[in-house]
């Protein structure tokens, strides 16, 4: 299956001051006189509910919990993170059914951390196969519809919106415990339409991951404001690369100073929950770039144990419960 | 707007995190210490970094007939800055934008700044290759533009975003100047060891592969992120860093 990837929309698709088709004056502002699309705007049948919003409910039923990874900020360690919760939810629980779908169009990380690289995915019957990691251990990601590792998915907004919409309804996930949804940085189109997709599909929540230094957190501190905005629970922070433990000295120093108090200060100020402090370990991070599972070859790294800390209260937030079948 | 720019540099990269907005200020800061006069432009809508960068977080964008007029670093109006963090009333507030109405900021940032008379304009950009880098490639198309600057961290799940990013170039036609490779390597303060804190080696094999010039290794040096305004090559003279951007601007200006 192949998607036609590398593609280029053709960007005056879009007025520029398009007031957005749902709204009130969708059809009817000024800058919809000709443009293709003004009548389909003013009959408001673009103010009618996503058809998609039911299918994606639907589909998530089996599904327990499901919690978005978010920040601001890029290159902080959200795939890094949702692959280490995934991995220590199933490796530590074997009745555990655990996948990660990745919702970061333009850079796809979660097939490399996962080690899956060339895994094709398969359609079904019943939708999408995703690809098996582990016997409870799946996941999906647009990585696995390119052809080369060098294809650019150069999209616009409506484009990746079709492609999470697919990914959010099509994908045949079976029993799930958790799905942990991998974002992209920022807060637009992508976060957006996970938003609009999963509004009646009962999201338990987000979790907010950022590094200790300002120039971080004052991203992150957007992403909170925009979980505020958008009604999502934020489950709480952490806090990633907090510390470099240097390998022949053991000596710890910070390579990201929290010059304005890291994580810790900022959830104090936002009212958030602080899920803890992640440390740099250059050998975590070469797992994730061979996509080791971290468990088989460092098991004794402090970085697991600071997760089994973190992975352990937010069990006791998102509790699962037995399903009788 | 930018007929009399003389010179545009693009700052890209598939990854975010990697220091795009630290290198983009460091380069202008470098530009300006050599007695260049530049323009900064920030259009990571969604998470400005550069009024923080250089401590400028609460100028104001004024109107004028000539369109907007640029927050500038002093009194002497060598740097001007530009990015949507002064449009913003409070440093957390969110825009929650999707795809047209980003184009749609863009282009005014492209068309309707009066930046003046500049030699070098530096374009800070969001990671990905979606809406924003779009409509720039699409605005800059009958501009003279020098370029791009692309940033990696020498780890392999940096570089494979970034590979997306060189292909994005190749496609859309923009000219690739060089590839930095940042946060290469993490000397110890306590016993002086360097460590390869995110592996090494990645962004030159990256280079060879692709075929674009390499401009060089950063090393972590926690003193860059918290100048804050200061040039390196001026307040660090003599370290790694900023021996490594003399070198850059040199090759730049040639």
């Amino acid at each position: 299956m192949t998607t036609n990837n590398s593609s280029m929309e053709n960007s005056t698709q879009v007025p520029e001051h398009c007031p957005g088709t749902g709204s009130e004056e969708a059809g009817k502002a000024a800058a919809c006189a000709g443009c293709p699309n003004q009548q389909i705007c003013a009959t408001t049948e673009t103010n009618k509910p996503d058809p998609g919003i039911a299918l994606v409910r639907d589909r998530l039923k089996s599904v327990q919990n499901k919690i978005l990874i978010l920040s601001g900020k890029g290159g902080v360690g959200k795939s890094t993170v949702t692959a280490l919760l995934g991995r220590t939810i199933a490796t530590t629980d074997h009745d555990l059914n655990v996948a990660i779908l990745d919702m970061d169009i333009c850079g796809p990380s979660q097939p490399r951390v996962l080690g899956v690289v060339d895994e094709q995915v398969h359609q079904s019957g019943s939708g999408w196969s995703p690809v098996y990691v582990d016997d409870n251990l799946s996941v999906m990601s647009i990585g696995f519809l390119l052809a080369s590792p060098d294809d650019a998915i150069i999209w616009r907004g409506p484009k990746k919106n079709g492609m999470i919409r697919q990914f959010l309804s099509e994908v045949d996930w079976g029993h799930l415990d958790y799905l942990f949804i991998d974002t992209p940085p920022g807060t637009s189109d992508e976060h957006l339409s996970a938003v609009t997709y999963l509004s009646q599909a009962h999201l338990t929540g987000a979790i907010i991951v950022t590094t200790p230094q300002e120039v971080a957190l004052l991203d992150v501190r957007k992403e909170i404001d925009f979980c505020r905005k958008t009604n999502i629970p934020v489950l709480g922070v952490i806090e990633n690369m907090s510390e470099f433990i240097c390998p022949s000295c053991q000596k710890s120093s910070e390579i990201f100073k929290a010059t304005t108090g890291g994580a810790a200060t900022m959830c104090q100020e936002l009212n958030v929950r602080f899920f803890g402090r992640l440390p740099l370990d250059p050998k975590v991070a070469k797992c994730c770039d061979q996509g080791q599972n971290f468990y088989d070859v460092v098991p004794d790294s402090p970085a697991i144990k600071s997760f089994e800390n973190i992975v352990q209260e937010l069990k006791k937030l998102t509790p699962v419960s037995v399903v009788v079948s | 707007m930018l007929d009399n720019v003389k010179h545009i540099i693009l700052i890209l990269s598939g990854k975010g995190g990697v220091g795009k907005s630290t290198i983009s200020t460091q380069i202008a800061l470098t530009l300006l210490e050599k007695g260049y006069k530049v323009g900064l432009l920030d259009i990571d809508l969604c998470g400005p970094s550069i009024p923080y960068l250089l401590q400028l977080e609460n100028c104001d964008v004024h109107q004028s007939d000539n369109g907007w007029i640029p927050v500038y670093t002093n009194v002497s109006q060598n740097l001007a800055v530009m990015s949507i963090g002064f449009l913003l009333n409070n440093r957390n507030n969110a825009v929650v934008w999707r795809g047209p109405k980003k184009t749609a900021m863009v282009k005014q940032f492209l068309t309707d700044v009066h930046w003046g008379d500049l030699d070098y304009l530096i374009i800070d950009t969001p990671p990905g290759t979606s809406d924003e880098h779009i409509t720039v490639m699409e605005n800059l198309k009958n501009v003279k533009c020098d370029g791009a600057i692309i940033v990696t961290t020498p780890q392999q799940m940096s570089i494979e975003d970034v590979r997306k990013e060189i292909t994005f170039c190749k496609k859309t036609g923009i000219n690739i100047i060089g590839l930095i490779e940042n946060m290469s390597g993490f000397v110890c303060p306590h016993c002086t060891e360097c460590t390869n804190v995110f592996s090494k080696g990645g962004g030159e094999s990256l280079a060879s592969l692709a075929h674009i010039p390499f401009l060089g290794s950063l090393p972590i040096d926690p003193r860059v992120g918290e100048l804050l305004g200061k040039a390196c090559v001026k307040e660090l003279s003599g370290s790694t860093s900023a021996q490594f951007f003399d070198k850059i601007i040199d090759n730049l200006v040639k």
